[in-house]
């Protein structure tokens, strides 16, 4: 067919920032993909919950403590987390290679008390259904943790290097940041799950 | 901001059309040689690939289902063992569903998609060509273990018990449940880069209103796709820790419950149907306006029938459990709802009707298998309302008759649509069209064969005669329509090796497709065919929902987009304004690595636990590797 020249966009940026990005867009949508996988597990704690004469399984409920401070750990870590979202967005490149070591550090620390919190549970996976329910429940959130903090150290090291200024990092930053929220707000519910609703 | 040097900056603005196709096939050229080949991220090589192989599972599962005809064309045959029954029953459904029907759908899209919305590759191309690599493995796993005694025979819904600890030994549960991670994985991958690709790489001006029918079917498909399969990546991984680790999820002597698998499995099961059924709406829907010759009837209540559809989706899967016992309001509910979807789909078909009504339709291969859908899902539809029914799904559940209404919406209602997309697409996709003489006997055989196999199924499930048994008694008076049936399959098995031969044979003696052989109204039509590697010259601009009938002779087109590195452009989600001239990756061997050491993981993981452990190291790395900046032009922001 024939060209007719309608529109010139040469004068657009070279780069898509937050809403005009496809990771931005990306990220959501395995936001979604992932939170309904949390909510179907959640489904299945209630599902089981409904079924169970009592309520949990032939065990104490879960110790407080290591879940509750890695509760607190993680929704501390939101504070930088915003701070490192608005130091990529004004390009302050100084603030943000120190804020991505502190997310880095802070997606670490809440690993501590998730490796004391399995054995916090009182229950094993193959006691009974119970006891599955509560292991999937932290192992899949385990994993959001360390899959999130792996890509943010490889973040941390690429932010030390020459491709560290560009723009498509930061809005890697941004986009990291953005996942760091849903790994902490996805754990509220699990927590209120596992520790809490075992004690009503 | 950049590191890279953007000093110098050639643009296409000015480029007479030779220099710049020439100047854009060096920076979009797939490179030849293994390691090209494995490395391409062109979604048009990958969507191919996709097509080839999904096709050749068809084939595959076709086989298996003619065994199953001859073992049923009489009684007490012995030409299948019942434990070898079991696997062919359970590997047909399996591979149909998916290794076939949906990876072919998606693969349709992965092609097309980018081409209808004029853009030049897909968004998150790495990704799209790690799903290819990762959707292949699964297939072969199946098949592999099928052909070593291994495959699943517990069905393609993996009922516990049967496929629990207790009754599955071996592995071959676990087959099938690792075989699920690698599809649903590569389904999910798709699902997302659609989603990405239709809001925010439209051509500009292509508003929400403006959309392709095709592509809204996949927007709506995708999103159903992200929502329903991690239904079945949580069942999947449950039975495995079940089958694995000592887990009790459906162990009911430990607070497990088997029903909680069949709530699982059919919240995502139901949706999977219209996974399968919309992008054949979406496909019927382009090729009815097209020869029909109009745009078509009734845009806007086709695009809502389609939200609808997707979200009362969700809503229907207890239908599948009528017979398990649940509260009484509970199926009330699930019936109305089953129910209530037959209105959007009554929408479309009146949509569909009013536009072949009220144009000049021409009677092309495409437009017969959308008249033979048309009437064969109708009657799959209402057999569709009749189970929907508690009373009459009690007694039919399980039967024949149940066989036979599936057949009827799956093959009527997605692969009649699919062989008329193959017929309508294929002068795109290869430069050649197929036999239109050829075209109109494999629509006839595939029709009138399709509709005597499965037509009488429906009286075989009201006579009593269950599904997955292996034989039956002479005593029981089913041979005869048993016999019928499977002579009746042989014809429809040579619809469809005609379709085979046609395909074929059209690739090397097809007559030339010209850019547009139909006279159709979509972006796809506007570039040659097959398509160059980087779809279009010049970016399209776009002002109707028919821009070729809008513009037959000239193509807007948008300028300034540079030529030293792969730039598309990104326009806003709902009036697809130009937003930024985004790159797009290069080709790269990182993800077949990847998907190379995802599948040592996966498949090791059957046998040890703690594969999951070590097998994530070498994905990491892999993973590290892909991502990791190159220093290429793409990298310029």
């Amino acid at each position: 067919m024939r060209q007719r020249i309608a529109l010139d966009v040469s004068e657009l940026p070279m780069h898509g920032l937050e809403g005009a990005s496809p990771t931005w867009w990306g990220t959501f949508a395995f936001m979604l993909l992932e939170g309904t996988g949390f909510a179907l597990v959640i489904a299945m704690y209630l599902y089981l919950l409904d079924l169970a004469p009592q309520w949990p399984i032939g065990a104490e409920p879960p110790r407080l403590g290591p879940g509750t401070a890695l509760t607190v750990i993680l929704i501390a870590s939101l504070v930088p987390n915003l701070f490192i979202s608005r130091w990529a967005r004004e390009r302050n490149m100084r603030k943000v290679r120190f804020g991505i070591v502190i997310m880095s550090l802070l997606g670490i620390a809440p690993l501590i008390p998730r490796a004391f919190e399995f054995s916090a549970l009182n229950t094993s996976w193959d006691s009974n259904a119970y006891g599955s329910i509560l292991w999937t429940m932290l192992g899949l959130h385990t994993t959001h943790i360390v899959t999130d903090v792996a890509d943010t150290i490889v973040l941390a090291v690429l932010m030390f290097t020459r491709h560290g200024t560009n723009l498509r990092r930061l809005g890697d930053v941004q986009d990291n940041a953005l996942y760091w929220n849903f790994v902490v707000l996805t754990w509220l519910p699990l927590y209120i799950c596992i520790y809490w609703i075992p004690r009503l | 901001m950049s590191t890279l040097d953007i000093s110098s900056d050639p643009r296409d603005t000015g480029l007479d059309e030779r220099a710049l196709a020439r100047r854009l096939a060096d920076l979009w050229q797939t490179p030849r040689g293994i390691i090209g080949t494995l490395s391409s991220v062109d979604h048009k090589i990958i969507g191919r690939r996709y097509i080839v192989t999904a096709f050749f599972f068809l084939l595959l599962g076709g086989v298996l289902a003619l065994a199953i005809r001859i073992q049923l064309a009489k009684p007490e045959n012995r030409f299948l063992a019942p434990d070898l029954y079991n696997q062919v029953f359970t590997v047909h459904g399996a591979n149909m569903m998916f290794l076939f029907a949906v990876p072919v759908m998606e693969a349709f899209a992965v092609y097309l998609v980018p081409l209808m919305i004029g853009t030049r590759n897909i968004a998150f191309p790495r990704l799209n060509a790690f799903s290819y690599w990762i959707y292949l493995p699964g297939g072969i796993t199946l098949w592999v273990a099928f052909a070593l005694d291994m495959g699943p025979d517990v069905g393609w819904f993996a009922y516990v018990p049967l496929s629990g600890p207790q009754y599955g030994a071996g592995k071959r549960a676990d087959i099938w449940a690792q075989m699920i991670t690698f599809t649903e994985v590569s389904a999910l991958a798709v699902a997302v880069e659609l989603v990405v690709t239709i809001f925010k790489q439209r051509a500009p001006g292509m508003s929400l209103d403006k959309i392709p029918l095709f592509v809204w079917s996949m927007l709506v498909t995708s999103f159903l796709i992200i929502m329903a399969m991690p239904a079945i990546m949580v069942a999947s991984t449950t039975l495995i820790l079940d089958r694995l680790v000592g887990t009790h999820f459906y162990n009911p002597a430990e607070g497990g419950d088997v029903l909680l698998w069949q709530h699982l499995f059919w919240f995502f099961g139901h949706p999977e149907v219209y996974i399968i059924f919309l992008p054949a709406v979406g496909m019927v829907s382009t090729i009815v306006s097209t020869f029909a010759r109009r745009p078509i009837f009734g845009y806007l209540p086709l695009v809502l029938a389609l939200f609808a559809t997707g979200i009362l989706a969700f809503g229907l899967w207890v239908h599948h459990m009528f017979v398990v016992g649940l509260p009484r309001v509970g199926e009330s509910f699930f019936t109305a709802s089953s129910m209530a979807i037959a209105v959007p789909n009554g929408i479309q078909i009146f949509c569909w009707l009013a536009t072949l009504w009220d144009g000049r339709p021409v009677f092309k291969t495409p437009l017969l298998f959308v008249i033979a859908f048309i009437i064969t899902f109708v009657i799959g539809g209402l057999t569709g309302v009749m189970v929907a029914s508690v009373p009459l799904d009690t007694q039919v559940h399980d039967t024949y008759f149940v066989v036979a209404h599936f057949h009827y919406v799956l093959v009527g209602g997605a692969v009649f649509p699919l062989l008329g997309a193959v017929y309508y697409w294929y002068p795109k996709i290869i430069g050649r069209m197929m036999s239109e003489r050829l075209g109109r006997w494999v629509a006839g055989l595939v029709f009138v064969g399709f509709n005597l196999t499965f037509f009488p199924m429906h009286i075989l499930g009201l006579i009593g005669m269950p599904r997955r048994v292996y034989t039956y008694g002479p005593e029981m008076n089913w041979g005869s329509i048993n016999l019928f049936v499977s002579l009746s399959a042989a014809i429809l098995a040579a619809g469809f090796l005609l379709f085979f031969v046609d395909a074929i044979r059209s690739a090397f003696s097809g007559e030339p497709a010209p850019e547009n052989p139909w006279n159709a109204p979509t972006l796809e039509w506007a570039t040659s065919s097959p398509p160059p590697s980087y779809n279009f010259e010049r970016i399209p601009v776009v002002s109707s929902s028919d821009p070729l009938w809008e513009t037959p002779e000239t193509l807007p087109v948008a300028t300034g987009l540079r030529t030293d590195r792969r730039e598309l452009l990104l326009t806003s989600l709902s009036e697809a304004n130009p937003q930024a001239r985004e790159s797009s990756p290069r080709d790269s061997i990182w993800p077949f690595l990847a998907a190379i050491a995802t599948t040592v993981m996966l498949i090791s993981s059957i046998f040890s636990a703690w594969a999951v452990v070590w097998g994530s190291v070498p994905i990491a790395v892999t993973l590290i590797a892909w991502f990791w900046p190159k220093g290429t032009p793409e990298d310029a922001a």
